[in-house]
C-alpha cells in the first residue's frame, strides 16, 4: 500500500468533510501539524470540531482555522495565547469543551485502544466532574471519561519511512502519539522520509499501522516563548 | 520580615528528598529548581520530559524541546521524553512524587483553587487538575494575602476548584502550614513574623 503523498493537500484529499472531529497532535506550538493545518486552511472545509491541547497563536498553527472561522467547537485544556479564539469564544461563535490535560491525552489514547471510557481522579469534585457518572473504589472518588473516536488525525512526527513507523523528537512528541492512535484516518508529516529499514525497529515510537498517509515537507517550527540564559564569562 | 520569593522557593526546596521526581509549577515553584543544591531531583514536565534541564543559552534554543510553560529548555544526561499519554499516565498513577504549584485561593479542608475567575478569562486548567489528583504530595507556594490584604488561606474556596481535598502543605510569605484534621497547623513561621500575625492573615481554621 502506498502511503506517502506529494502534499498536504493530495494527503487530504477525500477525507475532508463539514463537521468532522479532527484529533490534532502538538503542545502550543511545538510538534504541531503546520503543513496540514494549512491545507485544511485552504480545502475551506467547515463547522470543524478539533480535540487539540491548544489552538495555535494568533494566525500560526491551529489560529490559522479560527481566522477563517472554520472551527466550531474546540476541546483543548488550554487556550491562554490567543485573541481570536477569545473573541470568537466569548462572543457565542465557539464552543468550547475543556478538559483536564491529562483526560484529554487519554482519551483520545483510549479512544485509540478501543476503550469507549474509562475512571479518573482527575477533576473530581471540580465542574469537570458535572454530569459525569461517578464510582467510588477503595474509598477514592472517580469520574467517567470517554474516549475519543475521531473522524480524522492530524499529526507531526520527526521520521517515518514509507510504512509509516514514525519517530518523534524530544518534546516535540507530546499528543501526536495519542492523537494519531484515535483518528479513523491518520495522515502524518513528516520533516524527513528516510527509506525502508534505516529507522531501528527497536527505536520506533508510533508503528505504522496507526498511520495512513505521509508527506514530507519544511517546517516553520516557530517558538512560542524563547527563553536563555546569559553564558558565563570564561 | 516575610519571606520574599526566593525565600519562599528556597523554603519548598527543603521539602524535596534525594532521589524525587518532582513537577514545578509557573511562577514561584519554577524558582524551586534553583535551590534544591546537592539533592538528587529529576524535575518532569508534563508536556513529556523526566530530566528537565536550565534553559539554554542564546542560539542554542531548539523549537522541539520546550517546558509546560512553552519556555525553551535543555536536557540532561539522565533526560527521557514521552507522549502526553504516557505523561499523564505517570502523574495520575502517582509515581510523581510531589507537585509545587501556585494558587489563588487554599482550604482548610485541603481544597485548592488556582485555575479559573469567574467573569474574567478563562485560559484552562491545563494540566494542574491531572497533577493534584494525581501525585504523591501537593504543596502551594503563595502569597499568604491577595492585593487588597485579604486571606488566600480560607476555611472553604470561593473561586471553582482545581482540585478537591488534594493540597498537602502550604508554604506563603509568612510561614509553612500543613492540612490536618479539622484545618491547618502552623508548621513554622517566617523569621521575624509571629504567630499572632501569621494567624491574623489567615482566615481558615489553625488547630493545635
Amino acid at each position: 500500500m502506498q502511503k506517502v503523498y506529494g502534499s498536504a493537500a493530495e494527503a487530504l484529499d477525500g477525507l475532508l468533510t463539514d463537521g468532522m472531529l479532527i484529533a490534532a497532535g502538538g503542545f502550543g506550538l511545538c510538534g504541531i501539524p503546520e503543513l496540514l493545518i494549512d491545507a485544511i486552511v485552504e480545502s475551506g472545509v467547515k463547522d470543524l470540531t478539533v480535540a487539540s491541547n491548544n489552538c495555535g497563536v494568533d494566525g500560526f498553527g491551529l489560529g490559522k482555522l479560527l481566522d477563517t472561522k472554520q472551527i466550531k467547537k474546540m476541546m483543548s485544556s488550554y487556550v491562554g495565547e490567543n485573541a481570536e479564539f477569545m473573541r470568537q469564544y466569548l462572543s457565542g461563535e465557539l464552543e468550547l469543551e475543556f478538559n483536564p490535560q491529562g483526560t484529554l491525552a487519554e482519551r483520545m489514547r483510549a479512544g485509540g485502544c478501543g476503550i469507549p471510557g474509562f475512571y479518573t481522579k482527575t477533576g473530581v469534585g471540580t465542574v469537570i466532574a458535572e454530569g459525569k457518572d461517578v464510582k467510588s473504589w477503595n474509598g477514592q472518588d472517580y469520574i467517567l471519561e470517554e474516549g475519543i473516536f475521531a473522524d480524522l488525525s492530524i499529526v507531526k512526527a520527526w521520521k517515518a519511512d514509507d510504512t509509516g513507523n514514525l519517530v518523534f523528537r524530544k518534546t516535540a512528541r507530546n499528543f501526536n502519539p495519542p492523537a494519531a492512535m484515535c483518528g479513523k484516518v491518520c495522515v502524518v508529516e513528516v520533516e524527513e522520509i528516510v527509506p525502508r529499514g534505516s529507522l531501528d525497529p527497536d527505536h520506533i515510537h508510533l508503528p505504522g499501522i496507526y498511520v495512513h498517509r505521509i508527506i514530507q515537507g519544511d517546517h516553520e517550527k516557530r517558538i512560542e516563548q524563547r527563553t536563555t540564559r546569559k553564558r558565563e564569562d570564561a | 520580615m516575610p519571606w520574599d520569593r526566593n525565600q519562599m522557593a528556597a523554603r519548598a526546596a527543603q521539602e524535596l528528598e534525594d532521589g524525587m521526581y518532582v513537577n514545578l509549577g509557573i511562577g514561584i515553584p519554577t524558582l524551586v529548581a534553583n535551590f534544591v543544591g546537592d539533592k538528587d531531583i529529576t524535575l518532569q514536565s508534563e508536556n513529556g520530559m523526566l530530566g528537565m534541564g536550565p534553559f539554554p543559552f542564546e542560539g542554542e534554543e531548539d523549537p522541539d524541546l520546550i517546558n509546560a510553560g512553552k519556555q525553551t529548555i535543555t536536557e540532561l544526561a539522565r533526560t527521557a521524553y514521552f507522549d502526553s499519554a504516557t505523561s499523564f499516565g505517570m502523574i495520575r498513577g502517582g509515581k510523581i512524587a510531589a507537585a509545587i504549584l501556585g494558587a489563588m485561593e487554599v482550604a482548610e479542608n485541603g481544597d485548592l483553587a488556582n485555575w479559573m475567575i469567574p467573569g474574567k478569562l478563562v485560559k484552562g486548567m491545563g494540566g494542574a487538575m491531572d497533577l493534584v489528583a494525581g501525585v504523591g504530595k501537593v504543596i502551594v507556594v503563595m502569597d499568604h494575602t491577595n492585593k487588597h490584604g485579604e486571606s488566600k488561606v480560607l476555611k472553604a474556596c470561593t473561586l471553582p476548584l482545581t482540585g478537591k481535598n488534594v493540597v498537602d502543605r502550604i508554604i506563603t510569605n509568612l510561614g509553612v502550614l500543613d492540612v490536618v484534621e479539622g484545618g491547618l497547623k502552623i508548621v513554622e513561621t517566617a523569621e521575624g513574623v509571629t504567630e499572632d500575625e501569621l494567624r491574623a492573615a489567615t482566615e481558615a481554621t489553625i488547630v493545635n
